[in-house]
C-alpha cells in the first residue's frame, strides 16, 4: 500500500449535554485538525462526514454539517456507522489517486435522543425488536455467554472499568474522569446481569477529525505524519442466535488481515498502546482476546497481569477509553486521534513513552457485529 | 401527521434548547419467510429453514445463509422445546420497551432441531435459578397477532427449577 498518514486530529471534550449544535462541533473538530496540520480548507481535497440520522433527529443527517466540515465546493459523501469505518473510507479516497488529502470528521449528541429507544430501533422489526431489547440487555447476553464460557469473573470486568476510568484522569477530553475500587463497580447498581452501572459508558456529546494524506502532501504538514502501517475490517451474522457470542471471529479476521499488511508478528509485543472500543467493561476483556494480545479465554488473566494498565507491557486506552467518553459513532475515530497523539509523543499525562506502533479499533452493530482494526505507526 | 418538531423551548448557559418528538408512521412488509414463519406460529408450530450446502436449520428462518449465501427453501418443523444457551436478568425499567415488567430475563434459546439460537424472553421461571443449558419451553399466544410475541417467552419444563 502507497504510505498515507494521518497528519492532523482534532477532539472536542466529551460531556453529556453540549450546548454547541452538531455543525458547531463539527466546525471546533475541524479547525482543530486543520490548525493541527497546519493546513488551510483549501488544501482539504474531500470530505467525509459521519452521520445517523437517529441520532440526529433528522434525514439527510450529514447534508446540514457537511458545510461545517468545508463541503462547500468540494467532493463531500458520508458514512452511517462508527468513525473508524469514515476514516476507513477516507483512506480508499486519499489511496484512490483522485485526492491528495482527505477530512474525516464525526459527532453525535447522544444525550439529545433517547439512546435505549434508539437502539432499539437496530433490532429487525420483524422479528425481535418487540422484545424490548437495547445496548445494554443485548450486551448482557454476550458478556454472560463469554464471561460463562471462559469462567471469565465480574472482578475482572470490574478491573476494566477502575483502570480506564483511573486512566480517564490524564485526559482533558474524557467524560467520566473516577477515582473507584472494584468493590465501587461490584456494589453500583446492577442493570441487566452481569452489567452493573459502573461496567457501562457514559452518554456523551463530542466530536473528532482526522486529516489523511498522501506522503508528498503529508511532509509538508506541521507535525510529524503518523503513517497508517495497517488496516481492516470484518463483519459478523446479523442476528445473536447466529454467531458465537464468546469469540469475536470478525475481530480476529480484521486484527489478522491489519497484522498481515502492517508486518506485525507478535501483537502482544509488537504494539505498545491500544486504545480499543470498550462500550462496556467485558468487551475490553474480549477484544484482548480478538486481537491476539493474549489467547481465547486469557482476557481475565490478562487484566490481572496488570499488563495493559499504564507502565504495563502493553497499556491499552490510557484515554481512559469509551468507558470513560461515549459518544457513540465518534468513539472510533476518537481511538485514532489518540493513537496519533501517543505516536506524536502529544499524550501528555497519558503518554506511553516511547511508543512507536499504536493499535486503533472500532465497533458497530448489535454486539460489535462489525470491527475495524487500524495499526498506527510514526 | 401532526408538527411536534418543537414543542418546547428550554434554556441552558444563555443558550436555547428546542425539545420536540419524532412520530412517523411507517409500515414494514414481512416479505414471504417471516409471514410462512408467522403462519406457523398461528397452527402452533415452529419453522426453520435448512441450508442446502451448510446444512444448518436456522430459526427464526430467512431468505438466505450468511454463510453460504444460498437461498433457503427447505422448511423444517422444529420442537417447542429448547436449550437455553445465555442469558440476562434485566432490573432496569423501560415501559415503553419492554413487554415484562422487570426484573424478567432475555434469553438465547436452541430449539430441538435448529441450530442457531432464538433471542427471547424467559418467564415464569425462577429468575434466581437461571442457568446454561437448562431445558425451555415455548408458550403461545392465546390470540396470534402475527409477530414475534405470538410465542409470548419461554418457561423452563417440568422437572427443571
Amino acid at each position: 500500500m502507497e504510505r498515507i498518514a494521518v497528519v492532523g486530529v482534532g477532539q472536542t471534550k466529551y460531556e453529556r449535554g453540549k450546548t454547541k449544535n452538531f455543525a458547531e462541533l463539527v466546525y471546533e473538530v475541524t479547525r482543530k485538525a486543520l490548525d493541527d496540520a497546519g493546513m488551510e480548507l483549501s488544501d482539504i481535497d474531500n470530505v467525509v462526514t459521519t452521520t445517523n440520522d437517529f441520532f440526529d433527529g433528522r434525514t439527510i443527517a450529514c447534508m446540514p454539517i457537511a458545510e461545517a466540515a468545508g463541503s462547500y465546493g468540494r467532493d463531500a459523501t458520508n458514512v452511517e456507522g462508527d468513525g473508524t469505518l469514515s476514516a476507513f473510507y477516507g483512506l480508499m479516497r486519499t489511496l484512490s489517486g483522485v485526492y491528495n488529502t482527505t477530512l474525516v470528521t464525526s459527532h453525535c449528541k447522544v444525550s439529545e435522543g433517547a439512546p435505549r429507544k434508539l437502539f432499539n430501533q437496530a433490532f429487525d422489526p420483524i422479528y425481535d425488536r418487540l422484545l424490548g431489547m437495547d445496548a445494554i440487555s443485548s450486551s448482557a447476553l454476550q458478556a454472560r455467554a463469554y464471561m460463562h464460557r471462559f469462567g471469565i469473573t465480574e472482578q475482572q470486568c470490574a478491573k476494566v472499568s477502575v483502570k480506564n476510568h483511573g486512566n480517564a484522569k490524564n485526559n482533558p477530553y474524557a467524560h467520566a474522569a473516577l477515582d473507584i475500587t472494584v468493590e465501587d463497580v461490584m456494589k453500583s447498581p446492577m442493570l441487566a446481569e452481569p452489567i452493573k452501572r459502573l461496567d457501562t459508558s457514559p452518554i456523551s456529546d463530542g466530536a473528532c477529525a482526522i486529516i489523511l494524506a498522501t506522503e508528498d502532501k503529508a511532509k509538508k504538514t506541521a507535525k510529524k505524519p503518523v503513517w497508517i502501517k495497517g488496516v481492516a475490517h470484518c463483519t459478523d451474522a446479523y442476528r445473536l442466535g447466529e454467531r458465537d457470542l464468546t469469540r469475536s471471529l470478525p475481530l480476529e479476521t480484521a486484527a489478522r488481515k491489519a497484522y498481515q499488511m502492517a508486518g506485525i508478528k507478535d501483537p502482544s509485543r509488537d504494539i505498545h498502546v491500544a486504545e480499543v472500543y470498550d462500550a462496556f467493561s467485558y468487551m475490553e476483556l474480549m477484544w484482548y482476546e480478538g486481537l491476539g494480545f493474549c489467547g481465547p479465554g486469557e482476557g481475565g488473566k490478562l487484566i490481572d497481569s496488570g499488563a495493559t494498565q499504564m507502565g504495563g507491557r502493553l497499556p491499552v486506552n490510557p484515554s481512559g477509553g469509551v468507558l470513560s467518553a461515549h459518544s457513540v459513532q465518534v468513539a472510533g475515530l476518537a481511538r485514532i486521534a489518540e493513537a496519533v497523539l501517543q505516536l506524536r509523543g502529544e499524550g501528555g499525562k497519558r503518554q506511553v513513552p516511547g511508543a512507536k506502533t499504536a493499535l486503533a479499533h472500532g465497533i458497530t452493530g448489535i454486539c460489535a457485529q462489525t470491527h475495524c482494526v487500524w495499526v498506527l505507526s510514526n | 401527521m401532526e408538527n411536534e418538531t418543537i414543542l418546547e423551548v428550554k434554556e441552558k448557559d444563555g443558550l436555547l434548547i428546542h425539545q420536540g418528538v419524532i412520530r412517523v408512521p411507517y409500515t414494514w412488509a414481512a416479505g414471504a419467510v417471516a409471514s410462512k414463519f408467522y403462519a406457523g406460529l398461528r397452527n402452533g408450530k415452529i419453522y426453520g429453514v435448512r441450508c442446502p450446502t451448510c446444512r444448518m436449520v436456522l430459526v427464526p428462518p430467512k431468505k438466505t445463509c450468511h454463510r453460504c449465501f444460498e437461498e433457503l427453501k427447505e422448511w423444517v418443523e422444529v420442537s417447542h422445546e429448547g436449550t437455553l444457551q445465555t442469558f440476562t436478568v434485566v432490573h432496569y425499567h423501560e415501559p415503553e420497551l419492554h413487554p415484562l415488567k422487570a426484573p424478567f430475563a432475555y434469553g438465547i434459546i436452541k430449539l430441538d432441531g435448529a441450530d442457531t439460537g432464538m433471542t427471547h424472553l424467559i418467564a415464569e421461571a425462577d429468575l434466581k435459578g437461571l442457568k446454561e443449558g437448562m431445558r425451555v419451553k415455548a408458550v403461545f399466544r392465546e390470540k396470534p397477532g402475527g409477530n414475534y410475541l405470538d410465542i409470548k417467552y419461554f418457561k423452563p419444563v417440568k422437572g427443571e427449577k
